[in-house]
């Protein structure tokens, strides 16, 4: 016999036992909930907490006498004749001159290490290429220091570490300190981290070439993508027979959303590179492989707005006469854009994030030039994250981070962008 | 008196499937040209179903067949020569729940006419607009506001907006699927009214769950039952004498 009134012992207890059970599942959510969010924030300290200083960099502004006995013994002001002088020499002057004392020929040496050699000479040769008149004159420029002086100062390299274990010495140290105090090294906005391509040398090596190329990639990916995506979605959904064999087409796209990356560089390698012979590491196959892999992403979006459209309206438009077309084109799609292009938006911010396809079709190259079309070699802002995080050297660290902090607001802008856009186009209705 | 008006619909031996199916097993009637027909009947029956049949909208229906013959002023609409595109044009539709586009209340209504391509100018597009929004009884609560949205409007300015969209492509037909269900009773009492004047004009066939809203708007009433017309009388006939007793069943709600 069961007591069914709702106060007696029994009828309490199994409340109590309700109520316990909804208490759990609120204690697991919360846990799940905070565990996501530590391993985010976890994320971001480490990554922010070592990339933040790679924004600004030591700097030293020197004196260079541009003396025409070292650049241009014959007399020459031919740009092309002076791109071969000696500006190594002119440096290594200006250097030995801060500390006149120094005679030994190795401790010149160490002198000379504290600037960034190729920085300063190619900003002097470039400099003099674009005015030759500047022979003969002394002129004050400033150039990056070099990537060992600019971890010391920045407190990563230590001071009370052996000085065979490290490899700035004492007595570098020394000047670095001097300079610092006599404001010949300054700490500046990093503008080479934006402006630059890569470089061997970690203090001149900068994002430039990858973000373009990043940017390139995605504009190819979303011109071939969003037009076949959506495409595809309008016919399979409104005007595709629906049989076995539009079923095995929808596993098919479903499935190709979750085929590794990886997989689409290998077809990109067979197909546009092999088979068709495009060039290696240009921004063009990038983005068609990207578009492949972004594709079925952009169908599924659009297949479910457009299903989440009320039919009402298409009946609404067929019932006033619009053929199916109209009705699809001119009532439903409009309504489904919204959806349409958040799905989208969120697809080539993966496509941003993509790396393993990139790498198999050769943008893994080491690429010192900024690329001015989508068919020069470039690399992408992922890529360039691994090429980076390969290097050893202490400075290369910083960078990495830096570079994983500018993809991760350009991807939280997208998203974001992509959320405003929906709230936006949902009011308009 | 009803032998005076000439008929609209010739329905002959009409049985709609679902795949295996069978939604209506074989309906014979003749609807009036002028006038309101009301088709009642309990949920499921093949009311609505039947309504479809009229302007081809159960084609949208994957897996739905039409057999038997519809005759519309004497020709076939299930014809394949016929394109459901023109015949849609013809016999207007309102849905149970009001389905206005997201768009201007001028829009919706002027999309009709704009993809048949019936006005040729502006001037020409405003006049049937309002024309339309007036035989609707609407004119007076939007003539200010016909750039905001029309699903901005109450549910019952919703449904008359609808009417008057279906006005505007000038139909000779305007079918009516259950169109007070999703009204409070004032709006229901405006639409009832919209219809009493629209009866002059147009042949109009509704389907309702009311039966009070049968007998009021109606003159003649069809009662469906599990998929068969049971009768067709004039709608007091069938209301005070029904001649079949589960017509009497029904309406004297004993089933249903």
């Amino acid at each position: 016999m069961t007591d069914t009134s709702f106060t007696s012992e029994a009828a309490l207890k199994r409340l109590k036992k309700r109520r316990g059970k909804e208490w759990r599942f609120r204690i697991w959510g919360r846990a799940a909930i905070g565990f996501a969010l530590a391993a985010l924030a976890w994320l971001l300290i480490s990554i922010v907490g070592t990339g933040y200083t790679a924004f600004q960099q030591n700097f030293m502004t020197l004196e260079f006498e541009l003396s025409e006995s070292v650049l241009a013994p014959d007399g020459t002001r031919d740009p092309e004749k002076l791109r071969g002088a000696n500006y190594r020499r002119i440096v290594q002057t200006t250097m030995y001159e801060l500390f006149p004392e120094v005679t030994d020929r190795k401790a010149k040496q160490e002198l000379f290490g504290l600037t960034s050699a190729s920085g300063a000479t190619n900003k002097l040769r470039q400099m003099v290429y674009n005015n030759p008149e500047l022979i003969g004159q002394t002129i004050n420029v400033t150039v990056p220091a070099s990537d060992q002086i600019d971890q010391l100062l920045k407190g990563y390299i230590k001071r009370d570490t052996d000085e065979s274990r490290r490899k700035v010495s004492d007595q570098q140290i020394a000047w670095a300190d001097t300079l610092k105090e006599r404001g010949v090294i300054k700490k500046k906005f990093n503008r080479i981290l934006f402006m630059n391509p890569d470089s061997r040398d970690p203090e001149l090596a900068g994002i430039a070439s990858a973000v373009i190329g990043s940017v390139m990639i995605l504009v190819v990916a979303f011109v071939l993508a969003f037009p076949i995506g959506v495409g595809a979605a309008i016919y399979l959904d409104e005007f595709a027979p629906k049989n076995k064999f539009t079923d095995f087409i929808e596993i098919n796209i479903n499935n190709l959303a979750a085929v590794p990356s990886i997989v689409f560089g290998l077809l990109g390698l067979a197909v546009f590179l092999n088979f068709m012979g495009m060039p290696r590491s240009i921004p063009l196959v990038g983005g068609m492989v990207l578009a492949l892999r972004v594709f079925p992403t952009i169908t599924i979006a659009t297949r479910s707005a457009l299903q989440g459209v009320s039919p009402s309206i298409v009946d609404g438009a067929l019932s006033l006469g619009a053929s199916h077309t109209q009705a699809v084109f001119q009532q439903k799609l409009p309504l489904a854009g919204p959806g349409i292009l958040t799905g989208s938006i969120i697809g080539m911010a993966q496509a941003l994030g993509e790396t393993a396809p990139l790498l198999m079709i050769g943008m893994v190259a080491f690429v010192t030039e900024v690329p001015n079309s989508i068919t020069e070699p470039a690399t992408a802002l992922p890529v360039q994250i691994f090429l980076w995080s390969d290097s050893a050297e202490r400075a290369w660290a910083e960078r990495t981070s830096a570079a994983i902090i500018v993809l991760l607001v350009v991807l939280i802008t997208m998203n974001g962008f992509a959320i405003w856009l929906r709230n936006r186009l949902e009011q308009r209705r | 008196m009803t032998e005076t008006i000439k008929t609209k619909f010739t329905c002959r031996d009409v049985r709609v499937h679902y795949g295996d199916f069978e939604a209506l097993h074989g309906i014979d009637i003749d609807i009036p040209d002028r006038g309101v027909t009301a088709f009642i009947g309990p949920s499921g029956c093949g009311k609505s179903t039947f309504l479809r049949t009229f302007n081809r909208m159960n084609d949208t229906i994957d897996g739905c067949r039409v057999s038997g013959k519809i005759l519309m002023d004497g020709e076939d609409i299930y014809d394949k020569n016929l394109d459901p595109v023109l015949l849609r044009a013809q016999v207007g539709m309102v849905f149970q729940k009001p389905n206005p586009f997201p768009k201007s209340i001028y829009d919706n209504v002027a999309y009709g006419p704009r993809i048949h391509g019936m006005t040729s100018s502006r001037a020409e597009l405003d006049n049937l607009v309002e024309k339309s929004l007036r035989r609707a009884g609407l004119w007076d609560e939007v003539k200010d506001r016909l750039k905001l949205s029309g699903t901005g409007l109450s549910g019952g300015q919703q449904q008359r907006l609808v009417i008057a969209r279906a006005i505007a492509v000038d139909p000779e037909v305007i079918l009516m699927d259950e169109p007070a269900s999703a009204l409070d009773p004032i709006a229901t009492a405006k639409l009832e009214a919209l219809i009493d004047e629209l009866k002059e004009r147009y042949c109009i066939i509704i389907v309702t769950h009311s039966m009070a809203q049968a007998a009021r708007v109606s003159d003649k009433t069809a009662f469906f039952y599990m998929g068969d017309l049971i009768e067709f009388d004039n709608t007091d006939k069938i209301f005070t004498n029904p001649g079949n007793n589960r017509t009497q069943d029904y309406i004297t709600g004993r089933t249903g």
